[in-house]
């Protein structure tokens, strides 16, 4: 292991490591643009120079590997004013669009002019070089070729991640910028990426843009819904409001990103929410309180089981769902309710679209965890759905806004077989509208819990606002209900169930909350 | 004086292989492939013989970074994208002697044991390419190149390939990027072209003249070429002049010639008997001199004593009367078109650059431009990847540091005092 000294201070690092990343390891910042961990090396933007002894000139810390015994300094005169002499080039084209511009708040520039430049213009404004703004180049991205510091960090994102190779540098000089050819658009499935990478606001988000300034978001460690993969995700809300997903590193699952689709999969948190308890009388929705509904709910279930037997009783559990709340939702079926009538399906509409990066062809994050915790699935459902098709129940308490993949039509026509439809959902869909009972769940966004994603690694996903509304934590819902069944529960949060689930269920077994940790553990 | 290169220049007939035979042509490479391929690398160290394409790097030297072991193939690039204001020495040669660069590669590949070679021209150098490329022709024919060369068992393929007009692919590795038809970008270093070079294979890259040395130093021994220069500076050299003097030219003299004496011996003086005000010693980048330092040794370290360089041996004369601040204003504009737009120092600095000294010459210039242009060039100087912002640096610090008050003038009169020409 070399030995580097860095501003006075040794630090042994692993051979092959670069004086950047030494330096982070000990508390000293390099300023960077062009270098991104999950990216080869360009070493053009400058920023990172330091002073190594025995150097002639400068070196750049993204690129020079440290040997034994090597001297830095990145404090000296020297490096500083290398520093700002190239923060000055960066900017001396740079719009001054900052009021308008979504990256503000959370970007390079901004961050590295007060750190490090906070020096007067010296360059003719009528000088600048102008370049073209507000260019859709297609997927989720927005182009503004003037703000572009030419990082090329874009354009080895595609060629050295999804190998699309769409962005290109054209033109040389001041005049260099970096664009798409005509007619060829960013087609990939991987391009909200881009604008996560870009250190300034050249490229920044279509749907993001202009909704909110950055320094009013607050952010949660998240887990994406859209599919199986489970990428690990920042989530950043206002409010009870979410405004966007970013992919959260973590090497084992999704690195440094995630796909298109799912960085969308938020707008369902904030649109078509069930807020309220509703109750079906006489055909006519109607609000309800939970105080009223549950016991109301709980009863007619429990009717139903003891006047046609537990097998007149069904209950569809969600790959949607938590193994913690799936776990409660076994529990209620089989030994509170006594039905063998349970059953769940990875099947959504759609046409399961998968690719061998990140996106898998099962678009619920927990399926893996539902059939860990021993949930019938496949045939097992297609036989609980004709069972209910052919009128054999009485009552259903179904999790979810879908009924597996059954249109709007198929669903309304399913479900109007069953007098009782109790539903533990978070948006209006085809079954919403076909329940006799709406119990509102919180999102995702507004609960915590795991998923068990479908390589089986077990992540956490975290609260980042109280539920909206009147939803509730499906957790509570479930301890609720199943006390009114006679449970005599004491379960006070997730954690309480995991731990319960933990000692139970065998793939679980002597996994904690802090063992799983920031990065998820594997079954 | 003993003459390397342009000995038969003057025949026209020279540039074909039957003329190049008639006076020796080839029998360098019978000698070569005789001997050891050590034994050749030995005689270019012994030669001292430095690459002719402006850095100076002794070529022995630079043939000894290749990695010893032979289990991935390597090649030699040719390096004719001679594009440096001022240096038109490339281009005598490919068409006066081409034989001789030819010759000079196929000795070289056996020396370095490549088995390919690509000849990078200029792009500009529509006629001069059409040329190698029949000499290259002519070459194959004969058996000069191709497989089991004279019966030797060395087989070696050459290509003649275009660039495509960009100044920044002269440098190596922005070269090699271009060759294997990728934008021309200088590389970052580590890892050097002789370990990955074009085509992820262990590379040499040498100039033409340098190349074409070679024939000659098998032939008389690389001590013999030695002697010709001075300490540490091999052979003779090419050495372009041009601008105001009476007989502008290419000239082949020793490497340790004085430069007063290219300008008024062999280049016959200042033009209309005019006085001497500057001279760019070696390529458009180099520092700019004075009359009174120009007394000095061509050679390498004596130019870089006096804070210069012989680069790559363009001499331009620049008669009195001339405006400095017009003449630098014309090598920015060329640096900023020229900047491939990678590095940040370079692709911003060469621009403003351009920007200040135009205006300056302009009679637009404000106060405090001049210590804003050295501010800046101190900013650009080694802050790259590849030397192309020094390049643009080093003659716009040099042109205030030795012309200071013709700045001065511009800005304080707002307005040039030549009148806008030259």
């Amino acid at each position: 292991m070399p030995t580097l000294t860095i501003n006075g201070m040794a630090v042994d690092v692993p051979q092959g490591t670069t004086i950047l990343n030494a330096a982070k390891e000990v508390g000293v910042e390099i300023p960077h643009y062009c270098y991104h961990p999950m990216l080869s090396i360009a070493g053009n933007c400058r920023m990172c120079l330091v002073e190594v002894e025995k150097f002639p000139k400068l070196q750049t810390a993204c690129s020079t590997v440290v040997t034994d015994g090597m001297i830095v300094r990145t404090e000296t005169e020297k490096v500083r004013k290398a520093v700002t002499g190239v923060l000055e080039l960066m900017l001396i084209h740079h719009p001054i669009d900052c009021p308008i511009c979504d990256q503000a708040g959370e970007c390079g520039l901004q961050n590295y002019y007060m750190k490090f430049g906070l020096h007067k213009s010296r360059y003719a404004l009528e000088d600048k070089v102008h370049k073209k703004k507000v260019q859709d180049i297609g997927g989720q991205i927005v182009l503004d070729a003037e703000r572009c510091i030419l990082c090329s960090r874009c354009v080895r994102f595609l060629d050295e991640v999804t190998g699309t190779r769409e962005l290109h540098f054209f033109d040389r000089g001041d005049h260099s910028e970096i664009s798409i050819f005509p007619g060829r658009p960013l087609d990939n499935n991987y391009t909200g990426n881009l604008a996560d990478i870009c250190p300034v606001g050249a490229l920044t988000s279509k749907d993001f843009r202009f909704k909110c300034r950055v320094w009013f978001l607050k952010g949660f460690d998240s887990i994406c819904t859209g599919c199986s993969k489970g990428c690990n995700v920042d989530a950043h809300f206002k409010g009870d409001i979410l405004y966007r997903l970013k992919p959260r590193w973590n090497d084992a699952v999704n690195q440094a990103w995630m796909c298109d689709f799912g960085r969308l999969t938020y707008k369902a948190m904030n649109e078509a929410r069930l807020l309220t308890p509703i109750v079906r009388v006489e055909g006519a929705r109607k609000a309800a309180a939970w105080g009223s509904l549950l016991p109301q709910v709980a009863y007619r279930l429990k009717e139903a089981a003891e006047k046609g037997g537990p097998d007149r009783v069904a209950v569809i559990a969600s790959p949607q769902s938590s193994n913690e709340e799936l776990y409660l939702l076994r529990r209620i079926a089989t030994k509170l309710l006594g039905t063998r009538n349970l059953a769940f399906t990875h099947r959504v509409a759609g046409d399961g679209f998968a690719d061998d990066f990140l996106i898998q062809p099962d678009k619920n994050p927990n399926s893996r965890g539902a059939r860990l915790l021993g949930i019938p699935f496949g045939a097992a459902f297609d036989a609980l759905v004709a069972a209910i098709a052919g009128g054999g129940i009485d009552a259903l308490l179904l999790v979810g806004n879908v009924v597996g993949a059954l249109s709007e039509e198929e669903t309304a026509a399913l479900l109007a077989k069953v007098p009782v439809v109790v539903q533990v959902g978070t948006n209006e869909g085809p079954v919403s509208k076909a329940a006799t009972a709406v119990l509102p769940s919180a999102s995702v966004a507004e609960r915590g819990g795991t998923f068990t994603n479908h390589a089986g690694r077990v992540q956490r996903f975290r609260p980042g606002f109280p539920a909206r509304g009147k939803a509730k934590n499906p957790i509570e819902i479930l301890v609720e209900l199943g006390n009114r069944l006679g449970a005599g529960w004491t379960f006070d949060g997730e954690a309480s169930v995991f731990r319960a689930l933990a000692e139970t269920e065998a793939p679980f077994s002597g996994m904690t909350y802090e063992s799983i940790g920031m990065f998820g553990q594997e079954i | 004086m003993e003459t390397v290169l342009t000995t038969h220049f003057a025949n026209e007939r020279y540039r074909r292989l039957d003329t190049y035979r008639q006076y020796g042509g080839y029998e360098a490479l019978k000698k070569a492939l005789a001997m050891d391929p050590v034994q050749i690398i030995d005689e270019v160290k012994k030669a001292n013989l430095r690459g002719r394409g402006g850095a100076g790097f002794p070529a022995g030297v630079k043939w000894g970074f290749l990695p010893k072991d032979l289990s991935r193939p390597r090649v030699l690039v040719i390096n004719a994208d001679e594009g440096e204001p001022g240096t038109f020495k490339d281009r005598v040669i490919m068409t006066r002697g081409p034989h001789l660069l030819i010759e000079g590669i196929a000795i070289s590949c056996f020396a370095l044991r490549a088995h390919a070679c690509w000849i990078y021209i200029r792009g500009e150098f529509v006629r001069e390419a059409g040329i190698v490329d029949e000499a290259v022709a002519e070459a194959y024919a004969a058996g000069f190149l191709g497989e089991n060369i004279l019966g030797s068992g060395f087989d070696l393929d050459v290509t003649v390939h275009r660039g495509a007009g960009a100044y920044i692919c002269g440098e190596e590795t922005s070269l090699i990027n271009s060759l294997e038809g990728k934008r021309g970008w200088p590389r970052l270093k580590p890892p050097f072209p002789a370990s990955v070079g074009a085509f992820g294979l262990p590379t040499i890259v040498n100039n033409v003249e340098t190349i074409a040395d070679i024939p000659w130093i098998v032939t008389h021994g690389g001590e013999t070429f030695a002697a010709l220069g001075v300490e540490k500076n091999g052979g003779t050299r090419l050495i372009g002049v041009s601008g105001a003097v009476n007989r502008p030219g290419v000239y082949e003299l020793s490497a340790g010639v004085n430069l007063k004496d290219i300008i008024y011996e062999h280049a016959g003086g200042i033009k209309d008997g005019k006085k001497l005000k500057a001279v760019i010693p070696g390529g458009s980048s180099t520092p700019v001199l004075r009359p009174d330092e120009i007394d000095v040794s061509y050679d390498i370290e004596s130019m870089a004593k006096i804070g210069t360089m012989a680069g790559s041996g363009g001499v331009i004369v620049i008669p009195e009367g001339t405006c400095m601040v017009r003449s630098l204003s014309v090598l920015m504009n060329f640096y900023a078109h020229e900047s491939c737009g990678q590095c940040t120092p370079c692709r911003e600095g060469t621009g403003w650059l351009k920007k200040i000294v135009g205006r300056i010459e302009e009679g637009k210039g404000r106060e405090g431009d001049v210590e804003l242009i050295l501010d800046l060039c101190d900013n650009m100087m080694g802050r790259t990847i590849c030397p192309l912002s020094d390049a643009a640096a080093m003659p716009a610090q040099s042109f205030i540091w030795k012309f200071r008050e013709e700045f001065d003038r511009h800005i304080g009169e707002q307005k040039c005092p030549y009148g806008n020409r030259f």
